[in-house]
């Protein structure tokens, strides 16, 4: 039975033993120890919840930039829209410009062409009195030249004249 | 000295390998006060060289506390012997017995005189009796001397030293390391010491203590790395290890001793209420309060006796396997004895923890009842 009756001396030594040892560890193995641990999960879980404000953040600005993306496109879209809409009205005011100013001229030339079509039927005319009268002066000098000639053509001419 | 009822505490073991060995205990307290007589009487040495190997006594005396550390074949080392007598502290060394453990030789300091009987130091008797002891012995041979008060470096006082070396160099390390290395990972020593301690603060305090557990893991972390370490130590067979230090009743009873404490000075008036008062109707409490009050005491008790048996008891396994090659006197037996010491020896390592667990988390159980609020 001497296992079961503890040993007075043993008794005392453990306590003072047990003691010592658990105020040393506990000064200075466990409160370092434990105050590391418990630093280290608060920064763990920090970083952790700092890491799910980031995820977030940056979902926000994903869809913040996709909203920005939008509004950019549409913004492209309805100035390209406006661009076309302006550059058609251009070339179609353009064309009709071009259509009047063309017609105009036209017009113009026209207006010319009868003008000048005018002088020269004038000119024509002038000029064809001329050359007849002309003509008409060398013939009758020819065919007047000799006397026999101008009675004859006298003759002739009073032959017509029938004095009625 | 029936050990056998020592082993019943061990039922959680493999029951085969188990009665394989009470086989051998229940027949081994009459072998026992037999080898005993004769051992003692001067006729032993005229009996047959050959007798009966005793492994009762062999486990026993090796599982027993010691004045002097049995290092290999016939060599000890002699341990410093502490008194505290009537006349102030003698000191001496054990190896002045000559190796006596049945108080044959007597060692004479500050004019008393002391003898050595089964590793207990008595005040040795005037004059020898019949066999040459200067003791008196009760018909059982247990000394009947008085006694100093024996506050000696024996085996075990020496593994408590070792362990605390041990347990203060590997946990100062760790804390080094969280300093060295502040805030970042665990490395060496520190991350195989790390688990552990997250193990005790967040499997055993926090479960049972609550949110108060912190004030209380100094001492669950100190009882749990003290019986574990102690508990491994013992495993080794040679030195600095094989101390049956945490299956020394003294040992578990300091330690459940200090649950015990912890448990009343911390108890809260619901505890005592509980205990005192309970809800029950007043003429209950005749049987109530007894049965309360008991259990305040059978709680420690039960730590100590716990971890005394289970330690003590695997001890006994290990060195009767051994044995077997002494016990059946043939080196034929010496594979099947190893194969089973292997076998013990790596479900003893689990029992290192375990039992350092099972104390650990009781006592955390215990203060956390005692502590406990209620709304």
């Amino acid at each position: 039975m001497d296992l079961l009756l503890p040993e007075f001396g043993l008794v005392i030594l453990q306590t003072i033993a047990f003691l010592l040892l658990m105020f040393l560890l506990a000064k200075f193995a466990w409160k370092p120890v434990l105050a590391a641990i418990k630093e280290r999960e608060q920064s763990i879980d920090e970083a952790l919840n700092k890491a799910e404000l980031a995820k977030q953040e940056m979902t926000r600005l994903t869809a913040q930039n996709e909203e920005l993306m939008k509004e950019a496109r549409e913004e492209r879209d309805r100035i390209l829209k406006e661009a076309k809409t302006l550059k058609d009205s251009i070339v179609h005011e353009a064309k009709t410009q071009a259509q009047t100013e063309g017609a105009k001229l036209i017009e113009k030339a026209k207006i010319e062409i009868e003008n000048q079509k005018k002088a020269a039927l004038a000119e024509l005319k002038n000029q064809v009195s001329t050359l007849s009268l002309d003509i008409a002066e060398r013939v009758l000098r020819t065919q007047l030249e000799d006397k026999a000639k101008q009675q004859d053509l006298v003759a002739n001419l009073l032959k017509d004249v029938e004095l009625n | 000295m029936d050990c056998s009822h020592v082993f019943e505490f061990k039922v959680k073991r493999l029951i085969v390998v188990f009665t394989l060995f009470l086989a051998f205990f229940s027949s081994s307290p009459a072998a026992f006060a037999q080898v005993d007589t004769t051992h003692v009487t001067e006729h032993a040495h005229a009996e047959p060289a050959k007798k009966k190997f005793d492994i009762g006594k062999f486990a026993l005396h090796h599982i027993a506390d010691s004045h002097s550390w049995h290092v290999i074949g016939e060599t000890y080392i002699g341990l410093p012997v502490v008194l505290y007598t009537k006349d102030g502290f003698v000191t001496f060394n054990s190896s002045d017995f000559n190796h006596d453990d049945e108080g044959r030789v007597v060692v004479e300091r500050k004019g008393q005189r002391f003898v050595k009987v089964h590793e207990k130091i008595h005040y040795a008797s005037a004059v020898a009796n019949e066999h040459g002891q200067f003791v008196d012995l009760d018909e059982k041979h247990h000394a009947l001397n008085a006694r100093p008060l024996d506050l000696s470096m024996t085996k075990n006082v020496c593994t408590l030293i070792i362990s605390m070396i041990i347990i203060l160099v590997v946990f100062l390390n760790v804390a080094n390391g969280y300093k060295k290395r502040k805030g970042k990972s665990p490395k060496g020593l520190q991350s195989w010491m790390e688990p552990i301690i997250l193990f005790v603060r967040d499997d055993i305090a926090k479960p049972n203590l609550g949110h108060k557990y912190e004030r209380f893991m100094p001492y669950l972390l100190t009882v749990f790395f003290f019986i574990w370490f102690n508990n491994m130590l013992g495993l080794i067979p040679f030195l600095p290890g094989g101390a049956n230090l945490t299956g020394n009743i003294a040992v578990t009873m300091v330690l459940a001793l200090a649950t015990f404490c912890l448990t009343v000075f911390n108890g809260n008036k619901y505890y005592w209420k509980h205990i005192f008062m309970p809800d029950v109707p007043w003429w209950m409490y005749i049987v109530m309060v007894p049965v309360e009050l008991v259990g305040v005491f059978t709680k420690p008790i039960a730590l100590m006796i716990r971890l005394f048996a289970n330690i003590t008891a695997g001890h006994i396994l290990v060195l009767s396997l051994i044995c077997l090659v002494f016990v059946f006197d043939s080196l034929y037996i010496a594979p099947v004895s190893v194969a089973f010491a292997v076998f013990i020896g790596a479900i003893e390592l689990l029992v290192a923890f375990i039992q350092a667990f099972i104390f650990t988390i009781l006592s955390a159980l215990f203060i956390g009842m005692a502590i406990e609020e209620h709304h």
